[in-house]
């Protein structure tokens, strides 16, 4: 236990700031994981997985030379057909079937990956190096490095973006039309398959935005997609499927809430009070809704 | 009923005489009896009562590092021990070590008993995808927790004691197998009374509908509680046996792996099959199989062969072993076909 987050309250302003910029990180993950939860009623433990391997592609970039921020715009495109891939594989034939199954299905998919990027990538900690240097806030208290604020500004920018996207192209409509109603959908002529297949895809594709992203801000292992997972899983039923706002929010209240955790209880039980966190929130929500139901009596 | 109990004496001597005829085998045997405890008490709650967790693996890291802590913690200091190097300076006599690994079983199997009970109402509230995350969430948060705790070694690990000196060499191996067979023989022999009680029932209700059930006058919570804190009891026995067989803990690696043990539950009991008495022991006889086949020979891909066994088995083949063969063979379940249904059937194949 260290208090000196509260004996010195620049750390506490500098683990806000740092907190809100990873946050709207995890909110830019969590938004692809309310979409394809939202329209194909799938939870994808291999989220996080997907994040990462976003993240290797910027980083070879940065090991052949090129800049790593434009893996910001490599990234989701490789991804985007990865997604495809793996959807024509094996999400479509889970789709309709009990919730465990598509669990279990992508926590498959997830150990896979985890172990081919370990083979192809080694079990080293990497970051891709973005040169971008360092602001200095409030006479030199607070140090804030370039790229986060970098990478902060592109998840805005592309959840900006995808929102503009689905509320005005042809695609953006279909799939808002098969998440509401999936059968009604299909009556009325559009192609549910190809919907469900561009869901997943721009679903991995945001998830190689965001690992892109981690990549130059922070580190990527092969073995560290499952936090991201439980991260976007946690902001999502905080916020609710389809509330936008609440999923920004809610990223940017974890992140900070991560921050203050790294400092207060050291940065050895960082994952495990994500973790924790999740089962409390899971443990509140089902008090809460338990007493809704009571109302009913 | 002749032919099962033909069955079980001959499974029974099987399993006494098995470390004698296959000495090389003694290890792997006892692990797949600890493979068949903790698939068949996945197969309580998971199968019967319908409420699949991925975090029976935070009862079976419990019972790890409470056996062992207990068997080092009642006769010499734990930090010390836990220390690098401590367990060469404190040495266990045979008498202490025995006493210490009967009061740590104990230990192991009832706290996470209690455990179970404590959170089972809070947690076994939670439905469907939101209880089978609550608890992949409560088994990993484990694991980093207690790889951040000083006293049972952190993250460098736990040495249990190493076993006494009695003479033999053999013996080690011999121990540790009773041991474990035993438990399995005690499981089965639990598991199988209380599948013919009304309880199974209750647990089957609970599974098919729950509001149902509850409209039905059965107080779910109280049956889903128990129905959990068995489970725990024998995956905290099965982790204290395995921590002493593996010698070693670790928090992520061994006690609390989601990602090997934590998994390998599920499904050992979907390959056999959900529901069944028999489906998991056969589940986990064929998985430890195959398991071992690929651990010796593709070394290094297993965890890719996993994944894609996970997958395979998930999307072509959810009903299991005993499931296909009840489909094929409806008769040998007691299921009376009708004759005509069977003609049409083949018909329509």
């Amino acid at each position: 236990m260290d208090f000196m987050v509260f004996q010195y309250p620049m750390i506490s302003v500098q683990a806000c700031l740092d907190g809100i910029l990873l946050g709207i990180l995890f909110a830019l993950i969590a938004y692809g994981m309310a979409l394809q939860w939202g329209v194909m009623n799938i939870i994808n433990i291999a989220q996080g997985d997907l994040v990462i391997l976003g993240g290797y592609i910027a980083y070879f970039m940065y090991l052949y030379g090129i800049h790593p921020a434009w893996g910001v715009i490599v990234a989701p495109v490789i991804m985007y057909f990865v997604g495809i891939a793996i959807y024509k594989l094996v999400i479509n034939k889970v789709v309709d079937r009990d919730l465990f199954i598509s669990i279990l299905a992508t926590f498959g998919i997830s150990i896979l990956f985890m172990q081919l990027m370990n083979f192809a990538f080694g079990a080293d900690v990497v970051l891709a190096n973005s040169d971008y240097g360092t602001t200095m806030l409030f006479n030199n208290n607070v140090v804030l490095p370039n790229s986060k604020i970098f990478s902060a500004f592109i998840s805005i920018l592309f959840a900006i973006c995808l929102v503009i996207y689905m509320k005005k192209s042809k695609l953006g409509r279909a799939i808002r039309a098969t998440a509401q109603n999936a059968r009604a959908a299909k009556i009325l002529g559009v192609d549910t398959e190809k919907v469900y297949a561009a869901t997943f895809g721009i679903n991995a594709a945001l998830c190689g935005v965001a690992g892109a992203l981690i990549s130059i801000t922070f580190t990527i292992h092969p073995y560290m997609g499952l936090p991201y997972t439980i991260r976007s899983f946690m902001i999502v039923i905080v916020a609710g499927l389809g509330n936008l706002p609440g999923v920004a929010m809610s990223g940017m209240g974890l992140g900070v809430f991560e921050e203050f955790a790294d400092y207060i209880l050291g940065t050895e039980f960082r994952i495990g009070s994500v973790f924790l966190l999740l089962v409390l929130i899971l443990i509140y929500r089902r008090f809460k809704l338990s007493r809704k139901r009571e109302y009913l009596k | 009923m002749k032919n099962n109990s033909i069955l079980y004496i001959g499974i029974l001597i099987f399993g006494i005489a098995a470390p004698f005829v296959f000495p090389a085998f003694k290890v792997q045997l006892s692990i797949l009896c600890v493979l068949i405890v903790l698939a068949t008490t996945w197969n309580i709650q998971g199968g019967e009562m319908g409420y699949n967790s991925f975090g029976n693996i935070l009862f079976y890291g419990l019972g790890m590092y409470l056996c062992a802590s207990v068997q080092v913690g009642m006769f010499f200091p734990l930090a010390e021990w836990t220390e690098s190097g401590g367990e060469k300076t404190f040495v266990h006599t045979p008498a202490q070590f025995f006493q210490g690994m009967a009061v740590g079983l104990l230990v192991a199997a009832v706290v996470p008993t209690i455990v179970a009970g404590l959170i089972g109402y809070s947690i076994l509230g939670l439905r469907g995808h939101y209880f089978a995350i609550c608890t992949l969430g409560l088994g990993v948060a484990a694991g980093e927790i207690s790889g951040g705790i000083e006293i049972i070694g952190a993250g460098q690990g736990f040495t249990t004691p190493p076993f006494p000196d009695v003479g033999s060499l053999d013996s080690r191996g011999e121990f540790f197998y009773f041991l474990s067979f035993f438990t399995l023989v005690l499981t089965f022999i639990a598991v199988r009374s209380i599948y013919s009680t009304r309880f199974k029932l209750i647990l089957n209700a609970i599974r098919d509908n729950e509001d149902k059930a509850e409209a039905m006058g059965i107080e779910t919570m109280k049956y889903k509680i128990i129905g959990w804190m068995i489970s725990a009891f024998f995956c905290g026995l099965a982790g204290g046996i395995m921590g002493g067989l593996v010698g070693y803990i670790d928090s992520t690696d061994v006690a609390f792996d989601g990602r090997e043990m934590g998994v390998f539950m599920v499904l050992m009991a979907i390959l056999g099959g959900k529901g069944t008495l028999w489906g998991p022991i056969i589940g986990a006889t064929v998985f430890h199989i195959f398991k071992e086949g690929f651990w010796t020979f593709f070394l290094g891909w297993q965890y890719v062969a996993l994944g894609v066994l996970i997958v395979v088995i998930v999307i072509y083949f959810p009903e299991g072993i005993m499931g296909w063969l009840r489909e094929k063979y409806p008769e040998r379940f007691g299921e009376v076909v009708d004759e005509k249904d069977r003609k049409a059937q083949v018909e329509l194949k």
